[in-house]
């Protein structure tokens, strides 16, 4: 009790004294706040009564539509989101261990208050069903957070790497040429990390060797990338058994964890996925253990915050980099082998459709931090599977939901999320001497 | 910040004449220029070789040989009179090179006080929306009706710009990402103009397009080259004027090179900042006005092409100076043309250009590439550190 | 360990920074390398290092030849460094710099922290350093920071010691406390090279003096050589360690700080309730060490930071609201303390840079448009008159040395009337012509009436041009005194030991 009691009282000296926190406070009121306001809104606008889901990601017979009372439900939200709001005025959100959950169950609550009222009201004989988000965002995250965690790879140790979407083109052609040769989806994603890799090449040799300024490297290698790629994809006559041996590959098929794949709702989609999904649920364990738990791990991490001081312990610099570089490559190329073998198959020209660029995103919105990056990436691909869901019942426009990811990160640089700071020697070539 | 470095110059170097003119000083930048353009002309026959019928698939070596000469002959060939062939493919060389020289100088201005400016796509697209509104649905005279939509289309891209250029200013957001950011945004709004709204909506198309453009809000033709060609050519002109001989050139380009020092001089940075990136901007908008208003005169999702995306590589290509950009913008204006004849005429795919473009850039960008493929030497000349390596630090 | 350095030459280009350099360490000798900013000190470090390949000449070690093509070679042979711009990577911990580069590992070859924490906490009980593993470096003051360093080059078994200007950052307490550790190090049979510019320190601690000037060794001295002796061999010269001026007629008050308290983004107070005033034809110097307020006290007058209570008031009107065009505007002129960073643009020409700051007067524009004819005009003119040596007047700073680059920014600031002139490190790093120039030119500005405000931390400079002495220490004027004091009693309220206080 007492120790409460001394706490509150050094909060409020925190209060005069910082205002930064002030202000941290202030922007947590008034997001919330607003948040709060829309769902009032959205439960008032609406009238039906019931509103349908399903539990999948479409209608089938093993997932039916179900119905769910609406007005409670959104009111029930409305709810939530008012305790955030108190809790937040009451500056009882200031340690992160409470924040974190607050936004969390606050943001979910947010989305549904939203989907029901977007699904309410539909007019016409067909009623669309809220469809599980779940597989979607799965589906559309795992190049995201391949390529952000190729871009944190990088940049940790003091490359930028804008080129990620150009490391994503060249993944998917290389996956998807290779794996048509041999009519082997594996051996595609095995040309995929080498597509990668070897643009990652000359990003380091550029970047690293000649010091070329990263940023102007990255732009260009993605131009070089798309237009290589266009060419030699379009250099291949569609006619005869050409387009079969070069670019008709075979898909990576799903395969189904026993066990895990029969959870509900979480299952199917987490758990009944190609291998490549399964080699990104591991790289997402690995990426971190390497950074911070082992040898390598310090090292890159050193050279990309003080590389002098890494070469004045006898770390060559420029050789981790390399690295660094190399397995950032082939993580994006690895990303890009989802958008041929990892879904459609075929290579088409600007395939990647700038994804590489938002993978970017995820890695400064991730503030350089592998799974900062990473949950990033899975809010993004989130994100961009709502546009998905909501595109066949239109109360908002997709192309607004669409843009949402971008805004967002927008917001986030733009310091909401707290200054980010990346790595020190982040694109500073090293010279010797 | 990176450390400084007390670099200490031998003692005792005594002031001597200069000899040679100013304009001598650029001759190793020209000389290094054109060998990157040759060795990436070089990469591209290779890549022509390698996938041409005539030479993979040849019988003998013999005629691989002759299919090589014919592929590349043939190819470069067609791009060559595609691109200068005749007064018509002067003229397609000068209408394509037109937006790319203004959306570069956008680029060049903004690179010069220290942004990189990749929201060229984004600004375009808003003065393409803004030059087309007033095309097709604002009724005014002759002449005025295309002063009007010019002038919209220069607005439109300067709030684009604008934007990441306060949120710099304000927040220190880095321009890198925000222009990425807007330029998706700008896309997602001409779709969603192009989809929802009447007024942007034509009747019986398939895909998304305008109405289009009423003829007295379009750039009037002077021998099959539209007058915003011209433009073009004086807004070179302008933007150097403005970089070299006024006081809000001194100051961008000393935030550019030295945000510390030009903030201990008195010079408001963070304002500079938000000045260049809305001139940025109103450049590429200018550029819109010349796609839109004399080019392809209806507003479609790909109004705007890559024409944002190339403008980067025109700027650098041209070293971020307003006649480096002119001139990068003509030849890469005649790559476009002559890639379409290429394309017509031989069958080679014209994203060769896009590849070939890319690898002048890259070449141009690290002249020491370029010396060690061509075993030459040369003293580190002046355009070599106008690219010099920069992080995410501004 | 002996270890020797036979014929050791450098070259950058046509530029020779060590020329045939004969030394040699005996083992548990506190040898000292004497020498001026740019003869030539670190780069014979650095190859002794590994960071740079002799062009000729070779390292021995007891004899046999040694080839350092990395640092790891060098730390591999026993050699440690601490570098004058510490190689820490400040969001590590004290225990991951320590172990970065030698790391040992535990099962799953993920890295052992516990290991190399103990590592650090019986170093530092062995040598007395004080240091814990577990914080970041970059919340540790300097002075801790450089014994994680020493800390550093222990641990890896180092011999020879090798420490380049190592206290430059420090308070004269800290600097009695480095050389006890320095002495205890000795004992325990380590060498050390001690690098500095600093005379005193040399005759305190130096067993052997080498000197070296313009990248050559010009002789060796005993501990007992007078400073006058080793001043003369350092600049070549004898050297004046006296500015000649005439005392100082002090006018009215120009510029009055009252209560001025600035805190910094991350809430540290760090100027504190500083109250003084300057005035006109008089210098008042700002003595401490380095980083405690002077920096944001400078930035504050200036307008670059805003005070967060109290007034500066210049001829009576408050200016603590101005921003830096303001400020110059009203008449102060600022010589920047780190002029790369602050006080020119490198790559504009002389000509550019000497108008930065006034290029909006009408001598220099109109209307918005630059007047180039005006401005080269001025260049030739300051160039001859600051004895400006550059190529032509429109070459690129980068392209001068540090002493040229600061008398463009002096040039630059003289170059128009001013009531207060404030000049912080105004000689850093620059050669002892340029010094003497350059101390000149502020004593000529002073009798002309302005008041002047120099921030020192080096006490020569202070002791050469005050008139009045303001000592700061944690953010606070401690006292401000005259420059008779003894320089035993200025280094005590430099450490926080009020005398007067």
């Amino acid at each position: 009790m007492s120790q409460a009691v001394q706490e509150r009282v050094v909060d409020h000296h925190h209060e005069v004294r910082d205002p930064h926190e002030r202000r941290r406070r202030i922007k947590s009121v008034v997001v919330l706040g607003i948040a709060l306001a829309l769902l009032v809104w959205f439960a008032l606008d609406a009238e039906s009564d019931t509103v349908t889901y399903v539990l999948g990601d479409r209608v089938s017979r093993e997932f039916p539509p179900q119905e769910l009372a609406a007005g409670p439900v959104a009111w029930g939200c409305v709810v939530v989101l008012a305790i955030a709001v108190v809790l937040a005025a009451l500056n009882l959100l200031r340690r992160q261990a409470v924040a974190v959950p607050v936004f969390i169950v606050s943001g979910l609550a947010f989305y549904l208050g939203f989907m029901v009222w977007e699904f309410r009201d539909q007019g016409g004989a067909f009623q669309a069903a809220i469809s599980n988000p779940l597989p979607g965002t799965v589906a559309i995250a795992t190049p995201l957070i391949l390529g952000a965690l190729a871009g944190v790879m990088c940049e940790r140790a003091g490359v930028i790497n804008i080129a990620i979407e150009g490391q994503f083109l060249a993944g998917a052609f290389f996956a998807a040429v290779f794996a048509s040769l041999v009519f082997d989806a594996y051996i595609g994603l095995v040309a995929a990390i080498v597509g990668g890799v070897l643009l990652a090449v000359l990003l380091a040799l550029f970047g690293i060797n000649y010091q070329v300024n990263q940023v102007v490297v990255g732009v260009v290698l993605v131009a070089f990338a798309a237009g290589l790629t266009a060419f030699l994809n379009n250099q291949i006559p569609e006619s005869g058994k050409w387009k079969e041996y070069l670019n008709q590959p075979p898909i990576l098929e799903k395969i189904a964890i026993p066990g895990l794949s029969d959870i509900p709702i979480v299952g199917v989609a987490l758990f009944t996925q190609t291998a490549l999904v399964y080699l990104m649920y591991v790289i997402i364990v690995l990426v971190p253990f390497v950074l911070y738990q082992t040898r390598w791990g310090l090292r890159v991490r050193s050279v990309g915050e003080h590389p002098k001081a890494a070469d004045t312990v006898g770390i060559r610099v420029n050789r981790i980099r390399w690295q660094a570089v190399l397995v950032g490559g082939g993580l994006a190329g690895l990303g890009g082998a989802y958008f041929t073998v990892g879904s459609s198959g075929s290579f088409d020209q600007d395939i990647s459709n700038g994804q590489g660029f938002i993978a970017l995103a995820a890695v400064i919105m991730g503030r350089w931090h592998p799974v900062g990056a990473t949950l990033a990436a899975i809010f993004f691909g989130f994100m961009w599977n709502l546009q998905n869901q909501v595109g066949l019942v239109g109360k908002v426009p997709p192309e607004f939901l669409g843009a949402a990811p971008y805004l967002a990160t927008i917001i986030a640089v733009a310091g909401f999320v707290g200054r980010v700071r990346p790595p020190a020697a982040d694109g500073e070539p090293y010279v010797k001497g | 910040m990176p450390e400084v470095q007390q670099v200490e110059p031998p003692e005792g170097k005594e002031a001597t004449l200069r000899t040679q003119p100013k304009w001598m000083d650029w001759l190793p930048t020209v000389r290094m220029t054109l060998l990157s353009i040759l060795v990436a002309l070089v990469f591209g026959a290779i890549l022509i070789a390698i996938s041409d019928d005539r030479v993979v698939g040849a019988a003998s070596f013999g005629d691989a040989i002759t299919g090589l000469g014919q592929a590349v002959g043939g190819s470069y060939w067609a791009m060559l009179t595609g691109a200068v062939g005749g007064w018509d493919a002067i003229a397609d060389t000068l209408v394509k090179a037109a937006p790319l020289i203004c959306a570069g100088l956008g680029v060049t201005l903004a690179f010069r006080a220290g942004l990189f400016n990749i929201g060229g796509q984004g600004q375009l697209v808003l003065g393409a929306i803004f030059a087309g509104y007033v095309g097709f649905a604002m009724d005014l005279p002759p002449g005025i009706h295309l002063v009007v939509a010019v002038i919209a289309a220069g607005i439109g891209g300067a709030l684009w710009g604008a934007i990441p250029g306060l949120l710099k200013a304000k927040t220190g957001a880095h321009e890198v990402i925000t222009t990425i950011m807007l330029n998706y945004v700008a896309a997602s709004l001409l779709l969603y103009l192009l989809s929802n709204v009447n007024a942007f909506q034509r009747e019986g198309q398939l895909n998304p397009r305008s109405h289009p453009v009423d003829t007295t809000a379009t750039f009037p033709t002077i021998f099959s080259v539209h007058t915003g060609v011209l433009a073009a050519m004086v807004l070179t002109a302008v933007v150097w004027w403005v970089l070299e001989r006024t006081t809000l050139g001194f100051e961008m380009k000393a935030a550019g090179a030295n945000p510390d020092a030009a903030r201990t001089a008195g010079m408001n940075v963070q304002r500079l900042y938000v000045y260049a990136m809305t001139l940025a901007g109103l450049l590429a908008g200018l550029a819109a006005a010349m796609t839109v208003l004399g080019q392809r005169l209806s507003l479609t999702t790909s109004v705007a092409g890559s024409l944002g995306f190339d403008a980067i590589t025109v700027a650098l290509l041209g070293r971020a100076t307003p006649l480096g950009t002119l001139l990068a913008g003509l030849l890469f204006g005649a790559l476009d043309a002559g890639g379409v004849q290429m394309q017509a005429g031989e069958g080679t795919p014209i994203q060769l250009t896009e590849v070939i473009k890319a690898l002048i850039v890259l070449f141009v960008a690290a002249p020491a590439v370029v010396r060690s493929m061509l075993h030459f030497k040369a003293r580190r000349d002046h355009g070599e550190t106008t690219m010099a390596a920069k992080g995410w630090g501004g | 360990m002996l270890l020797e350095m036979r014929g050791l030459t450098k070259r950058f280009g046509s530029f020779t920074a060590n020329d045939s350099i004969d030394l040699e360490i005996a083992p548990g000798e506190i040898h000292c390398l004497l020498g001026e900013n740019g003869a030539g000190k670190s780069t014979l470090m650095n190859m002794l290092y590994g960071l740079l390949e002799p062009t000729e000449g070779g390292i021995f070690i007891d004899g046999e030849p040694a080839d350092f093509e990395s640092p790891a070679d060098a730390i591999e042979a026993g050699i440690g460094m601490v570098h004058q711009h510490f190689m820490l990577v400040p969001v590590f911990t004290v225990a991951e710099n320590v172990m970065l580069g030698r790391e040992q590992l535990r099962s799953m070859r993920r890295l052992d922290r516990k290991a190399a924490a103990d590592r650090v906490r019986e170093l530092s009980s062995t040598y007395r350093l004080h240091v814990e593993p577990e914080p970041l470096v970059e919340d540790l003051p300097v002075g801790v920071q450089q014994r994680v360093e020493i800390l550093k080059a222990l641990a890896n078994d180092a011999k020879v010691l090798i420490l380049d200007e190592p206290t430059a950052v420090l308070t004269p307490q800290e600097t009695d406390e480095l050389m006890d550790i320095m002495r205890s190090l000795k004992e325990r049979g380590t060498s050390i090279i001690f690098i500095t510019h600093k005379l005193r320190e040399v005759k305190a601690i130096g067993d052997r003096i080498t000197v070296i000037r313009r990248g050559k060794v010009v002789g060796t001295a005993p501990p007992t050589a007078s400073e006058a002796e080793l001043a003369e061999m350092m600049v070549g010269r004898a050297v004046k360690l006296k500015v000649d001026k005439a005392p100082a007629k002090p006018g009215a008050d120009v510029l009055e700080v009252r209560n001025a308290t600035v805190i910094d983004a991350r809430g540290t107070t760090v100027v504190d309730d500083v109250s003084f005033t300057a005035r006109a034809g008089e210098v008042l110097a700002i003595a401490g060490v380095q980083g405690n307020g002077q920096t944001e006290l400078i930035k504050m007058l200036m307008g670059l930071i805003e005070p967060t209570t109290g007034e500066v008031l210049l001829d009576g009107n408050d200016i603590g609201d101005y921003d830096p065009r303001r400020s110059l505007e009203a008449g102060i002129g600022y010589i920047p303390e780190d002029r790369a960073h602050d006080g020119y643009v490198g790559s504009f020409g002389v000509h550019e840079n000497l108008v930065l700051d006034l290029f909006r007067q009408p001598e220099f524009s109109s209307r918005g448009v630059l007047r180039l004819d005006e401005i080269a005009r001025n260049a030739r003119s300051r160039v001859e008159e600051f004895d400006i040596r550059t190529e032509t007047p429109t070459s690129s700073l980068d392209s001068l040395s540090g002493g040229n680059q600061q008398k463009v920014v002096v040039a630059r600031e003289l170059s128009r009337p001013l009531k207060v002139l404030i000049a912080s490190q105004p000689t850093r790093g620059v050669d002892v012509g340029s010094i003497e120039f350059i101390h000149k030119r502020i004593i000529e500005e002073r009798d002309r009436g302005t008041a002047v405000i120099i921030v020192s931390t080096e006490l020569d400079e202070v002791f050469a041009l005050a008139d009045r002495i303001a000592v700061m220490y944690d953010g606070r004027i401690v006292d401000v005194v005259s420059p008779d004091i003894e320089r035993e009693e200025i280094g005590l309220l430099m450490a926080g030991g009020g005398v007067h206080a």
